[in-house]
């Protein structure tokens, strides 16, 4: 098994180079940088800076598992909105029987009850995700209309599921005590919960990072991403990857619910399809299947509508489709394209 | 002639309406590499995804190592020691080097004296070692996927055209790496448009033309015969090299 030795390639050719594509990142501060003078005041453009970067992590918590799930699996899911509703409505298992550690000026109670808020959720939404994966996604890989069909009749009838279950009227979810209000240092003012959010959506991203970049499980979902093919080739059956997938994707949704209800401080069973045009919007912006352009999509969109809502609020409505105009006519795959085969 | 590993018989593939194997039969006997020729859309890269189960064979029986894998799943198939570089070579651009290689070695991390092998036969790997594979040549490309499919100890090889688009010192590089395959007693079924290439690796040979195989024997009796070779191969092949 020794003695041939293969040189590939002439000396003289250079080594390929890393490319760490860093400028999608750098749009970011860019953006920031840029609304500071037009917001005029420092101090109200970092409330605004952290009203959107807390309302970034909030979408990218509803967005990330959509982004798999599409990447991965290849599937158009439009049913994905009802696990952040459903998730969302799932709170009020917790919060009715620990309606007192709502009450508590323990910060530490308020923030468990808000952890098991995001358990319940996650429990309901993953376990209702795979019924939903089992029951009406499996029979319509390969098609997309079929699929859009299918997970948008998934979708009414969720919804008046939850209609049946929780009522039609809305709902408040008020929020714990020491979470309310804003911190004000100097005269910036932040809003806690705003805090709080960020602080969980920058957990969670990194867990998310940390998964697929230094596990087993991450590296084949990345080359599931890539070519599920290659990946069955390999050995592997993708199918438990598509199904575990899914069930993630779905728990994400309902995290996300969950901090979006609390912040909305209202129930709907509607709220989930609501903000699913946001959804489709940082995803697309991202790169279809892009974690990490999922994540600075998500930031990008909604800082440009807390700079845009203060400083022109006519245009607010349209900042995410123009965000999202500009992005593709500079990388019509989106910001962090995912190579296919 | 030793005992066939792989085994087909009258198989038959539909790719959606389309009827493009009729009735392939042919067997691959263990250590031993087999060439598969034939002109473009003779149907070898069809034979060799039909073997992975990546398309489902219509009719027919397909045997390795004496079990049916006719129905089999890919990754089963895949489990059972079968190696398999397709034509678009199936990197995963986004992984490193080492990332491709380690989900290769399905059953954990590549022991170090067959990881020095495969980086002797292929050493630009080991210098892009923690370099995207996205980054690498098409050559290079073609190197990971043959040290992927050989990351593990496999029963059987299945490359399909690993010469193609390369430069003729690449060439020349695989087949160096094939002749280092064989004396290492692999069993390789190799597709090939490189005549010369062809002739120098295989052992038995098949010709494949619309659907199905229309020679097999022994590589040196058709690279003698050259009137054999252009009845069966006309001009499509590449005897330059
Ligand atoms: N995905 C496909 N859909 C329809 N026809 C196909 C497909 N793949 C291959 N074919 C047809 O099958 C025939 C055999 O193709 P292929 O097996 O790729 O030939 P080869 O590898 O020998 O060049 C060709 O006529 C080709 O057009
Ligand atoms: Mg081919």
């Amino acid at each position: 098994m020794t003695g041939t030795t293969v040189e590939p390639s002439a000396p003289s050719e250079p080594l390929p180079r890393t490319r760490t594509d860093w400028l999608p990142l750098l749009l970011v501060p860019a953006l920031a940088l840029l609304a500071l003078p037009l917001v005029g005041s420092g101090s109200t453009w970092a409330t605004l800076t952290v009203a959107g970067l807390a309302m970034g992590m909030m979408i990218f918590l509803m967005a990330s598992g959509l982004t798999l799930v599409f990447g991965l699996m290849d599937i158009i899911n439009f049913g994905h909105g009802v696990f952040i509703s459903l998730g969302a409505y799932a709170s009020l298992l917790v919060l009715g029987p620990l309606a007192g550690w709502a009450q508590s000026d323990s910060v530490w109670l308020n923030l468990a009850l808000l952890l098991f808020c995001i358990l319940a959720a996650m429990g309901v939404t993953g376990t209702v995700g795979a019924v939903f994966e089992r029951i009406i996604v499996r029979p319509v890989y390969g098609s997309h209309l079929k699929q859009i069909l299918v997970t948008m009749g998934g979708l009414i009838v969720a919804e008046q599921a939850i209609h049946a279950i929780w009522g039609a009227s809305p709902i408040p979810i008020p929020l714990p005590a020491t979470l309310r209000g804003a911190l004000i240092i100097g005269d910036v003012v932040m809003e806690r919960y705003r805090l709080v959010a960020v602080g969980i959506g920058l957990v969670v991203f990194v867990g998310m990072q940390l998964l697929l970049n230094r596990t087993r499980i991450g590296l084949l979902i990345r080359a599931g991403v890539e070519n599920p093919e290659m990946v069955e080739a390999l050995g592997y059956r993708i199918r438990r990857l598509f199904v575990s997938v899914f069930v993630a994707g779905s728990a994400l949704a309902g995290l996300g619910g969950v901090m979006w209800a609390f912040y909305r401080q209202t129930l709907t069973a509607g709220m989930g399809m609501e903000v699913m045009v946001l959804v489709f919007i940082v995803i697309i912006i991202g790169g279809l299947g892009s974690v990490g352009g999922c994540f600075v999509g998500s930031v990008l969109v909604a800082l440009v509508a807390n700079y845009v809502g203060f400083i022109e609020p006519k245009l607010a409505l349209i900042s995410n489709i123009l965000v999202m105009a500009l992005v593709l006519i500079w990388r019509p795959q989106g910001l962090f394209p995912v190579a296919r085969r | 002639m030793a005992e066939p590993l792989l085994h087909l018989s009258g198989v038959h593939t539909h790719i959606g309406p389309y009827h493009i194997l009729h009735g392939v039969d042919f067997a691959a006997p263990a250590g031993q590499l087999t060439m598969l020729l034939g002109r473009n859309g003779a149907g070898k890269t069809t034979t060799l995804r039909t073997i992975m189960g990546l398309w489902q064979a219509s009719s027919g029986t397909i045997r390795f190592d004496g079990n049916d894998i006719t129905k089999n799943g890919t990754p089963d198939i895949a489990c059972a020691g079968i190696g398999y570089v397709p034509e678009s070579m199936g990197i995963f651009a986004g992984l490193t080097v080492r990332e491709n290689i380690v989900l290769a070695a399905r059953s954990g991390p590549v022991d170090s004296a067959r990881l020095d092998w495969m980086l002797g036969l292929f050493p630009a790997l080991r210098r892009f070692w923690n370099l995207p594979a996205g980054n690498l040549s098409g050559g290079q490309k073609q190197m990971l996927a043959i040290a992927r499919a050989i990351a593990e100890p496999r029963r059987l090889l299945l490359i399909d055209e690993p010469t193609k688009g390369l430069a003729p010192v690449m060439v020349r590089s695989m087949i160096e790496a094939f002749k280092a395959l064989k004396e290492a007693g692999e069993t390789i079924l190799l597709v090939e448009q490189n005549f010369h290439a062809a002739s120098v690796l295989g052992d038995t040979v098949i010709v494949m033309d619309d659907g199905r195989v229309v020679h097999s024997g022994i590589m040196s009796e058709l690279v003698a015969d050259k009137n054999l070779q252009r009845r069966l191969l006309g001009l499509s092949l590449d005897t330059h090299q």
